[in-house]
């Protein structure tokens, strides 16, 4: 088990991981994203009370989703950062977090879209959009003390930091912007809640989700490797690999 | 199939511009992320290597100099 | 500034308690405070000045200002406080203080503790009593400005709490001051949020005892987890320079 461990921190064998992993990741990803996609543009059935604009949430859950769940990701490597000083925890955060600022915009924008003709207006301050774009900010922060911090090691541990401070944040930010939404707007019209959603519209959703998240997979490893390359240039297992040209 | 024909699948009765808006910033962006993603990691490599053969060219050049003291750094493996 | 004008940190010794090195850092910061004058003032009159603004720049009917006047006093109150926090560590970073204060015996996070609730006493605790004030100016009710007062007094210790984990992370960075107001503000949103709500809650007449006690535990939470962050945050900062 510790062994394990130890290995998971070493960048040579995760480079090796990720560059026999890859290939599959983004094979697989691209297929089940378009399969759910095509499936939920084209022929799952038509929303009866929001008519065709309902085909947003085929992007709309899984970049919310996503965004999501790399914040929760960065704050889980945050604490092996702080806690086992690993390398690789801190190559994953430095490396993800402008995968979740671009996730956290898009599923802003298309919530947006999406707005128009459900609402007729671009923007609602309801309380999903609302504490996504908290998030965004939260990214933003994130990306911009990393930027700031010129020592790598402390830009590391000043990130995880700010991380754990966000997540542990994020659900009281999610409790207050809603009670903040019910104080203000009572009864608004929940945009993707319904009683029952059908198989037609679920399997799709579901299969987007499954290939952004492997999307998301192969992105994350290829960033990773682009700063473990950066980070351990003067390594001789480095010069070698970038010598043969693998990688 | 959903719809009876090509151009009602495009307009989508009238929401068609919202739906393939969001579409195309959404592949737009992940596409884009991914392509200069890879793009960014084949330049430091190729970066690297140039690196390194100018520090063979220059070893390889002056054989003399051999006993330099290298900086090598340990990683973790 | 002069370099004797800023006292020293008395040295305390091994024997002294935490208690008694919190109350130390404590009374040093507040005198160093009360020598430079400028810097406590200067938080609240930006407090008065962008109070000021919101008349001026959208309207001085007395129906806007009695609705939206706590919301304006909250976010002119969470502005200041994010003005004053740059100077929470810097001068004591700038002058090798605050290694001092890392290399002390007593747990770290105490001493940060003690630096922040000067803090607070020194900008927090003054808005609040000039709170009042401005709340007549916006032409707010007494029962408001009463509820009011209270929520800043439970919530601007939560902003200094909050704050001290942002300004101990962009220590000695260029352009901190940028930087601390992107990291902290959306931290502050939920705090902004429940003192607004609760004073418009107030002004509708519904009981508000809840929404207290919820910003009450926000400053329990605050109390006990900030300092850890803030004291780690510090060691970060102070190792990278």
């Amino acid at each position: 088990m510790w062994q394990f461990f130890h290995k998971l921190g070493s960048p040579k064998w995760f480079f090796g991981i990720a560059t026999r992993f890859m290939p599959w990741l983004l094979a697989i990803g691209i297929i089940l994203l378009l399969a759910g996609l095509v499936w939920g543009l084209a022929f799952a059935p038509k929303d009866y009370l929001q008519g065709n604009s309902y085909r947003i949430i085929f992007i709309h859950v899984p970049t919310a989703f996503l965004a999501q769940s790399i914040y929760i990701m960065m704050a889980s490597a945050a604490i092996v950062t702080l806690v086992w000083r690993m390398k690789l925890a801190d190559v994953f955060v430095k490396a993800v977090a402008p995968v979740g600022l671009v996730f956290t915009f898009l599923s802003l924008f298309t919530g947006a879209v999406w707005g128009k003709p459900t609402w007729g207006t671009w923007w609602v301050w309801d309380a999903r959009l609302t504490s996504m774009l908290i998030l965004l900010f939260l990214y933003g922060g994130t990306i911009a003390l990393d930027r700031a911090i010129n020592d790598e090691k402390s830009a590391a541990r000043a990130v995880a930091v700010l991380v754990l401070v966000g997540v542990v944040n994020i659900p009281i930010i999610k409790y207050s912007v809603e009670w903040w939404n019910t104080l203000h707007q009572p009864a608004t019209f929940k945009l993707t809640e319904k009683p029952s959603m059908p198989v037609e519209m679920w399997v799709p959703l579901l299969l987007s989700v499954l290939g952004l998240y492997l999307l998301f997979g192969w992105l994350a490893c290829l960033r990773m490797k682009t700063e473990i390359v950066m980070r351990e240039q003067k390594t001789r297992w480095v010069r070698e690999l970038v010598m043969a040209g693998r990688g | 199939m959903a719809f009876d024909s090509f151009s009602a699948f495009i307009a989508m009765e009238g929401h068609g511009p919202y739906v393939w808006a969001c579409y195309s910033v959404f592949a737009v962006l992940l596409v884009g992320l991914m392509i200069w993603s890879s793009r960014h990691h084949q330049a430091v490599m190729a970066s690297c290597k140039r690196r390194y053969q100018q520090q063979e060219s220059s070893t390889s050049a002056r054989p003399k100099q051999a006993a330099t003291f290298a900086r090598v750094e340990v990683s973790q493996e | 500034m002069n370099a004797d004008r800023r006292p020293a940190l008395k040295p305390v010794s091994e024997s002294v308690g935490p208690i008694a090195a919190m109350a130390a850092v404590f009374a040093r910061d507040v005198r160093v405070a009360f020598r430079q004058r400028q810097d406590l003032l200067n938080p609240l009159l930006f407090f008065i000045m962008v109070v000021t603004l919101f008349p001026l720049g959208v309207s001085p009917e007395v129906a806007f200002l009695k609705q939206s006047g706590a919301g304006i006093l909250w976010v002119a109150a969470l502005l200041s406080v994010l003005l004053s926090l740059d100077h929470l560590f810097r001068h004591d970073f700038d002058d090798g203080t605050l290694e001092q204060l890392v290399l002390q015996p007593q747990p770290l996070f105490l001493l940060v503790l003690a630096k922040t609730a000067a803090h607070w006493v020194l900008t927090g605790l003054p808005l609040v009593l000039l709170a009042p004030v401005l709340g007549v100016m916006v032409h707010l009710d007494g029962n408001s400005i009463a509820i009011l007062c209270l929520t800043l007094l439970i919530g601007t210790p939560v902003l200094s709490m909050i704050g001290a984990i942002g300004a101990a992370l962009t220590l000695g960075l260029r352009s901190a001051g940028v930087l601390l107001s992107l990291l902290i503000i959306p931290l502050y949103i939920p705090v902004l949020i429940f003192g607004t709500g609760t004073v418009a809650a107030a002004a509708e007449g519904a009981p508000v005892g809840g929404y207290l006690a919820l910003m009450g535990a926000f400053l329990v939470l605050a109390v006990t987890l900030s300092p850890f962050a803030s004291a780690a945050a510090l060691r970060i900062s102070l190792s990278n320079s």
